[in-house]
């Protein structure tokens, strides 16, 4: 799509992975659901030897995730997981050093620090919302500096052109980005000054909760072709069908990511205004602490937020018992709104001390707001608090 | 129960409420909490899935293992059983392994502190020689991948227990119907599941299957860390095609023995590598340990040249990387599934350049024969 710049991504999104050389005028892409290919003859291929090393089916999400990456190059993975995990393979090695957010998933901590450290991976947490910290735990071994932002689950953020900026003033270190809750519709992380956009396509892009994916982008080729290079040694490239289902949810990214932003500002008001209701983490509300770094380097302020109820960590897990349209789950992004219990879920793998540092408190509930009428989600959190609390609550 | 009964008798969709005889294919990321604190069997698919458990359970039962781990692919396989190693460990492996292998093995492992040494495993004065204070893993194919050499899977694991190190088997060239490394005493069992598995060339996969609970609970942990867990779809098509294992394997295999006498008997063939010829140096440690010489061979075409010339030549046989599938393919291993054995290790390989692999499918033997015979005619 390189000769046609000019497109805005919700076209993008639907015409970068068509296939116009296609003999057949399907409109959709084909899954390529092979695992070899025919040579022409020994060592002459069309560009596909082995489904390992590239695919077609994966290379039309590919390109459709480079459109609104903005970038020519993106990579997909099996999961975000392997996304990271192919990352540091290909970037790092046994001595390297690793500059993490205090506040991230917490499938990426136990990578760095139940798996990464026995190939002699070096880690250091900071608070990367605060750039003296982050500078701080810069080390003369360190190559990457990972954020997350808005993290999860406190949604607090850090500023990318900030840590680009620290990261770019060394030699060798690189700043990557997990952008997952964003997307770089929202938050173009590349343009803010990040070397390597990381997502879970499982979330946003996907938007259905049909497949586990993740992807990589960045501007530099030679990051690229070193990526792709690992992923085909270790084998961590994204299934035929997987990324087929993929770039079929990516066509409503655009206009599912404006809804998603519309709800979780009209649910984040209404839960603000509760009276049971202690805290919303959200960045659109006035309240945020870090709203104005909101609005400087993201386009909405998303699908997600964070509450604590006026109440025990007991009633609280009540209270997501007695959600019905509601739904108790991990994973996040998809139409159907999910609510969890970070403390137990998506972080539950933490110790204690280090949750509650973070603010990550046994009663915090994180939600995804999905594409329900909001109408329909405030009854239902309505009915909820009704259960738990009395009619008067 | 008979492998043939084993391979369609189980519990096709355990708690579905529809009982469907074929697995359903449960695409989905996510699965709804029982309590908002807690979690049912699933909670998330890269964690464990309905359908990659069904398949999980199958090859695991089919390997006399107890736990069985599913992957994007055979190489991540690969990777996640290497990755209970640890920075300042080593492996000894055979020299004669997949060049995808030995690409991991030299390209990625040094980088997290891991060393590889290479020795002659059918050797076991060159084992023995080989390791140090560090080896922590020995790891080899049986019949390896491509010149089908023989292994005692048995003598290797007893010195392996001896001194507390794992054994790894990549079961791949044999599949579970005729070969079974964990009764041998291997401590993992490794399959590019793209091969014999499925056998349709339709889907990239691998397993790692185990008996000891610690290693599967490592293993497990692994799968879940990195997230490179096999898909829902093609898990699905991974059941459907072991199904067929036997009856595949039978055909490929008896089509597989007649052509390894044909290119013996052929005036201008130097070696035939094939485990079920009398000539073949492990014919009776592969007799021994397997139940069959599977549907891979290797032989000497002369020269490189007469090797593509022959492998462009053939109509049947069709120019792809991978084996064990319905369709017959041939290959140069050096210019093709070995050209990513990293420089420094090629010559000390001992692959011939005029070598070809052979995958034998399931077509008509006699015009399989008459194919390779005209394309051989000079």
């Amino acid at each position: 799509m390189s000769d046609r710049p000019d497109f805005q991504p919700s076209t993008l999104v639907i015409h970068s992975n068509r296939s116009y050389e296609s003999q057949s005028n399907s409109i959709l892409f084909p899954i390529h659901q092979t695992a070899t290919y025919i040579h022409e003859s020994v060592g002459v291929t069309k560009g596909y030897g082995y489904s390992r090393g590239a695919n077609p089916t994966v290379n039309a999400l590919e390109q459709a995730i480079a459109a609104v990456e903005g970038t020519e190059h993106a990579l997909c993975f099996r999961s975000g997981m392997s996304a990271i995990t192919t990352l540091c393979l290909a970037l790092l090695k046994a001595g390297d050093h690793v500059v993490l957010s205090s506040v991230i998933y917490g499938g990426t901590t136990r990578l760095f620090l139940q798996v990464l450290v026995n190939f002699g991976v070096e880690y250091t947490y900071a608070d990367t919302a605060d750039l003296a910290a982050t500078e701080a735990a810069i080390k003369p071994n360190t190559r990457l500096i990972f954020i997350e932002t808005p993290a999860n689950p406190t949604m607090k953020l850090s500023d990318i052109r900030a840590m680009a900026g620290l990261a770019h003033s060394h030699e060798n270190i690189l700043l990557a980005v997990d952008n997952t809750f964003l997307t770089p519709l929202l938050q173009p992380c590349l343009s803010l000054g990040a070397d390597i956009s990381m997502l879970s396509t499982t979330k946003y892009i996907d938007g259905h909760n049909a497949t586990i994916g993740g992807s990589l982008a960045t501007h530099d080729e030679e990051i690229t072709e070193r990526l792709r290079f690992v992923r085909k040694i270790i084998g961590s490239i994204q299934a035929p069908f997987d990324a087929w289902l993929t770039l079929q949810g990516i066509k409503t990214l655009p206009a599912r990511l404006a809804m998603h932003c519309d709800h979780a500002g009209q649910i984040a008001r209404w839960l603000e205004a509760h009276p049971r209701v202690a805290k919303v983490y959200y960045p659109g509300l006035d309240s945020f602490p870090q709203k104005a770094l909101a609005e400087k380097q993201q386009k909405a302020f998303g699908g997600m937020l964070a509450f604590e109820l006026d109440a025990t960590t007991e009633q609280s897990l009540r209270f997501m018992e007695a959600l019905k349209l509601c739904t108790c789950a991990e994973s996040l992004g998809s139409v159907e709104t999910l609510i969890t219990n970070p403390a137990t879920a998506s972080h539950c793998d933490l110790p204690l001390e280090q949750r509650k540092s973070l603010g990550i408190s046994d009663r915090l509930i994180r939600l995804s707001v999905g594409l329900e009428a909001p109408k329909d989600l405030i009854a239902d959190f309505e009915h909820a608090f009704a259960v738990i609390f009395g009619s008067h609550a | 129960m008979k492998f043939a009964t084993r391979l369609v008798h189980y519990d096709p969709s355990p708690d579905d409420p529809f009982r469907p005889m074929a697995t359903p294919i449960y695409q989905t990321a996510t699965f709804e909490q029982e309590h908002a604190d807690s979690f049912g069997q699933y909670d998330y698919s890269r964690s464990g899935n309905p359908t990659r458990r069904v398949l999980e359970d199958q090859v695991a039962a089919l390997e006399n293992g107890t736990c069985a781990f599913a992957f994007a692919s055979g190489m991540a396989a690969v990777t996640a059983a290497t990755s209970v190693l640890k920075a300042g460990d080593e492996i000894l492996a055979d020299w004669d392994v997949y060049g995808g292998t030995t690409r991991l093995f030299g390209k990625i492992l040094p980088r997290r502190g891991i060393g590889v040494r290479y020795a002659d495993l059918s050797d076991l004065a060159s084992l023995h020689a080989a390791m140090t204070p560090a080896t922590r893993m020995v790891f080899a194919e049986s019949p390896s991948n491509p010149l089908l050499r023989v292994i005692d899977l048995r003598a290797i694991a007893a010195i392996a227990h001896e001194r507390g190190l794992l054994f790894a088997v990549d079961n791949s060239t044999m599949s579970p119907y005729l070969q079974n490394p964990l009764d041998l005493g291997a401590d993992l069992v490794i399959h590019s599941a793209t091969k014999f598995l499925c056998g349709h060339s339709d889907v990239t996969g691998g397993l790692v299957v185990v008996k000891d609970q610690a290693l599967a609970d490592e293993i497990y942990f692994l799968q879940n860390a990195e997230g490179t867990a096999l898909g829902p779809m093609d898990c699905f098509l991974l059941l459907r095609g072991l199904k067929t294992l036997k009856l595949r394997m039978d055909a490929q295999q008896q089509s597989a023995g007649l052509i390894a006498r044909f290119l013996e008997e052929h005036a201008s063939v130097d070696t035939v590598y094939y485990p079920g010829l009398a000539s073949h140096a492990g014919f009776a440690v592969h007799a021994r340990q397997a139940r069959g010489a599977g549907s891979v061979l290797s032989f000497n075409a002369g020269s490189a040249e007469e090797a593509k010339r022959i492998a462009e030549t053939t109509k049947l046989f069709k120019i792809a990387v991978s084996f064990g599938s319905v369709h017959s393919t041939i290959s140069i291993p050096l210019k093709m599934s070995h050209a990513s054995t990293p420089l420094e290790l090629q010559a000390s390989r001992k692959i011939p350049e005029d070598l070809v692999r052979l995958s034998i499918g399931i077509e008509d033997t006699d015009e399989l024969i008459a194919d390779l015979a005209a394309a051989m005619e000079k």
